[in-house]
């Protein structure tokens, strides 16, 4: 059963307060516009695997721990794919779709059979099984060193009113919204789209109409797939992340806390909570000098629950009345 | 001539309970066909037998063509509509989203089947975007009638359309029913405890009790043979 | 416990096993006798997990976090202060059991998989902090102790991993064990029924976490060193692997578990059936595949007569799904 929370201005409220404490800020000052937009940036990055995390949850009730794997395993074939002669956007283009086919057998191969007749838990374990394979993979394949991705942006950088702004920052902020945009639209607008979201709320329904739910099933993983090529490609050619079998570990873990803190149920709740984590985390620690880098996960966290505590189902999420 | 669906000797169980034992039944082209019987007699395990929904031996044709192993998905595409118990409304989805998935299976444009849809259920269209599940109980079977004949299929099964409703509302979908039967020509087995009704809509009907058919026959017989009805209906 | 036809022969067939396990060192080299040990380890972080996961029903995935307030209470205590090894074990299980009790308070309020990211979040948190708060704990490059012969390590360990273990037997038998089954199974009915549910699941969550802290102890002495990668999240990871792929709830499944996580990786990197660099992915890969094949874990297959209690095996309802959704 869902319930209209009757507080429900307070979030966005609460919001809209933390924007205007960004744009204040921001025009204040320009090392905050600078750290904003950068922490804008890192929120983007985290904000498709957000999605991707969602996505999958919605139509499982099972979190993907190998996503960030998988998304640093399909960059590393677009680094493979330029390093054989394609151009950035040839490779970028291949890269999506062998993304979205991986993500798709993936799905058939792996978690399929295990859905079949385990429960959510052993279907966890199989993603975690999934999460060593793919990074053991990586690293077998590849090696453990780093590698060079070109940015999909030329380093160019604009300044405005004191504050140097990189177009790589923008365009990850750009192209992190607008592949979250599409996804949005195809599920609204399409037959496809459309089916996989009744698979995802009432497959027994769905059965009834015709949907093919299984189907629906690894056509979701395939697209999660894609959304994390995204993230991986705009995470590698930045410095603080870089090709490494390693790469999307950190981001994996913003991405959950990101998804958790949005309502595990809300796409767009999992935007705008990476958005926030980004954003917030590097201000605190260019502001608040306790605040190292290692400090960095535990203060998420404790943010994160925090606003657990207070509104258990995350920021958009619906709460649920247990039946008694 | 052949039925349009005919159930031969089909057993079917739930673990260790056996639901249904040895039920055989046909349902001819365009017509309707009342499926009576207590509570727990088998009658939604025979809807989903037919469907798919629920694993039977025995032998299920459509049409003549055997429905083997397939699952509901596959039964759909056949021209089979399983109305099932609560509706199978996707409460969290629009009005007009149950009817685009209502017409899942079909291809090519839809602009036909919306059109005759809302002649039958006019007050959808102020509706579109609301949320199915706010909808009222009477509102949501409509809607799932609705979503069945999007599909435009050969054969309606319908489960206990009436549960839940008020008599005028009940009413109401029974005539909707009997209507969508003559215009559009599908077929109904339609699953009901609410024998009276039902017997003045289907041309024939069966008794299902304790898994097993009880009695079959033309529903005026049923309806006007006292000591038949009483016995076999309660009533 | 209800007295089952098996419990006079199971525990016989315990005590067989425990005297196997004693005597297996003498046949083992040094290193090998290493590696018994941290099957030792991971036996009694596996069972800890168990006592949440398995009873309670609350799915932990941050056990690595309590292993480490273990570790390096062990470390820092030996180290800094000059205590006895064995005897910072009971100071090692206060501190788990404080840990347990602080993480398991703001637990309650939350379910299935909200619970699993938040201890996963913990598991992830504590690393850091430890790295962090260097002076304290030596940082990145960690603390070294003394370093003990693999025979002791072994039999330290294994006795250890057998108190552990009657010490959770007689924990669960009796009413609590029974309070801790009426939780995981339904929480609401135990709710209606008077027991305190909030108490009993702290204390299960105290007292799983003293348990892992314990392990890290030992851990800590195995490895004669401590650092926060140590008690990485892939820790956590690996207990939850073993704890499942043994089969939830099940005495044998803990000793299959833990000897798959720690022996399979070993045998196949020393066995030179694949490259070092492929090993992890053929365990993620036998990982699925049991997942796929053995969905309640290896211990089912075994079916073998002394267990904890009730199996998972009736019930449709898991850690991750039973609440909250």
């Amino acid at each position: 059963m869902l319930v209209r929370p009757a507080t429900s201005w307070i979030v966005p409220a609460a919001l809209v307060g933390v924007v205007v404490f960004l744009v204040v800020g921001s025009l204040d000052s320009a090392v905050f516009a600078q750290q904003t937009v950068s922490g804008l940036a890192n929120g983007g990055i985290y904000a498709s695997l957000a999605v991707a995390l969602v996505l999958i949850y919605r139509a499982t009730e099972v979190i993907n721990f190998a996503q960030g794997a998988l998304a640093t395993f399909t960059t590393y074939v677009a680094w493979q794919l330029i390093s054989w002669g394609l151009s950035y956007w040839e490779a970028f283009v291949a890269t999506l779709l062998i993304a979205f086919v991986g993500g798709f057998v993936v799905e058939l191969i792996a978690i399929r059979p295990v859905e079949r007749r385990g429960n959510q838990l052993t279907v966890v374990i199989a993603a975690i099984g999934l999460l060593i394979l793919v990074e053991g993979a990586t690293g077998w394949i590849w090696g453990n060193g780093i590698k060079f991705v070109p940015s999909a942006f030329p380093a160019r950088f604009y300044h405005l009113g004191g504050a140097t702004i990189s177009l790589q920052d923008l365009g990850t902020i750009g192209v992190s919204l607008a592949s979250v945009v599409a996804l949005w639209a195809f599920f609204q607008f399409t037959k496809v789209g459309l089916a996989m979201r009744a698979a995802a709320v009432r497959p027994e329904a769905a059965r009834l109409v015709g949907v093919r739910v299984s189907w629906m099933l690894s056509l979701g993983w395939g697209l999660a797939a894609v959304l994390g090529a995204v993230a991986g490609l705009m995470a590698a050619p930045n410095p603080s992340y870089l090709l490494q079998p390693t790469m999307m570990d950190g981001v994996l873990i913003y991405a959950f806390a990101a998804a958790v803190l949005g309502g595990l149920e809300s796409a767009f709740g999992a935007v705008v909570g990476a958005l926030l984590i980004g954003a917030l985390l590097n201000l605190l620690q260019s502001y608040v000098h306790w605040v190292t880098p290692q400090l960095l996960l535990p203060v998420a966290f404790v943010i994160m629950l925090v606003v657990l505590l207070v509104k258990p189902s995350g920021l958009f999420g619906r709460t649920r009345v247990r039946k008694v | 001539m052949g039925a349009l669906l005919e159930l031969a000797d089909v057993d079917a169980r739930y673990g260790p309970v056996q639901a249904l034992r040895g039920v055989s039944l046909t349902v001819g082209d365009g017509e309707i066909v009342a499926l009576l019987g207590a509570n727990g007699a088998g009658k939604t395990t025979t809807l989903r037998a037919i469907s798919g929904t629920v694993r039977r031996s025995g032998a299920i044709r459509l049409a003549g063509r055997p429905l083997g192993r397939r699952g509901p998905e596959s039964t759909a595409r056949l021209g089979v509509a399983h109305v099932p118990e609560g509706r199978g409304t996707f409460s969290e989805l629009t009005v007009w989203e149950n009817l685009r998935l209502g017409a899942h299976v079909r291809h090519g444009s839809l602009k036909a089947d919306f059109d005759r849809v809302l002649e039958y259920f006019p007050w959808l269209e102020t509706r579109r975007s609301q949320q199915a599940g706010t909808l009222s109980g009477g509102e949501q079977q409509m809607l799932a009638l609705a979503r069945a004949v999007m599909q435009r299929p050969r054969l309606l099964l319908l489960d206990e359309p009436s549960l839940g409703l008020a008599p005028l509302v009940a009413a109401e979908i029974f005539r909707i029913i009997r209507e969508l039967n003559e215009r559009e020509g599908s077929a109904v087995l339609l699953v009901e405890q609410n024998a009276r009704t039902s017997l003045a809509v289907a041309a024939r009907a069966y008794v299902l009790e304790v898994g097993e058919i009880a009695y079959s026959g033309r529903s005026d017989e049923l309806a006007q043979n006292d000591s038949i009805r009483r016995s076999y209906l309660g009533y | 416990m209800r007295p089952s036809r098996g419990t006079v022969v199971g525990i016989a067939v315990t005590a067989l096993v425990a005297v196997a396990v004693a005597l297996l060192p003498f046949g083992l080299s040094n290193y090998h006798r290493s590696t018994g040990a941290t099957v030792a380890v991971y036996f009694v972080a596996i069972l800890a997990l168990n006592i949440v996961t398995g009873y309670t029903g609350q799915i932990s995935i941050g056990h690595g976090a309590f292993m480490a307030i273990g570790g390096y209470a062990t470390a820092i205590l030996t180290h800094d202060h000059g205590w006895n090894d064995i005897a910072t074990l009971p100071i090692a299980a206060i501190a788990g059991f404080v840990a347990g009790v602080i993480v398991g308070l703001p637990a309650l309020r939350f379910h299935g998989v909200y619970l699993a990211l938040t201890t996963f979040a913990v598991a992830l948190a504590v690393p850091q902090l430890a790295k962090n708060y260097s002076d304290f704990t030596g940082g990145t490059e960690g603390l070294a102790l003394p370093v003990h012969s693999g025979l002791w390590l072994y039999e330290v360990g294994w006795a250890v991993a057998g108190v552990m273990l009657v010490l959770a037997w007689l924990l669960l038998r009796g009413r609590t064990g029974r309070a801790f089954r009426a939780v995981r199974d339904s929480e609401v009915a135990a709710a209606s029924s008077g027991v305190t549910l909030a108490v009993y699941k702290t204390v299960a969550f105290g007292i799983s976490a003293a348990m892992a802290a314990v392990a890290g102890s030992i851990y800590v002495l195995v490895n004669n060193f401590v650092n926060p990668d140590v008690f990485g999240l892939t820790l956590s990871l690996y207990i939850l692997i073993g704890a499942v792929v043994g089969g939830l709830g099940s005495l044998w499944g803990i000793l299959v578990g833990a000897a798959f996580v720690q022996l399979l990786p070993n045998a196949l990197t020393t066995g030179h059936v694949v490259s070092s660099q492929a090993v992890p992915v053929v365990f993620g890969a036998v990982v699925i595949g049991v997942m796929a094949l053995l969905p309640r874990g290896a211990a089912n297959l075994l079916g073998l007569a002394l267990h904890f209690g009730s199996q998972d095996g009736q019930h449709s309802d898991t850690p991750l799904g039973t609440e909250g959704r």
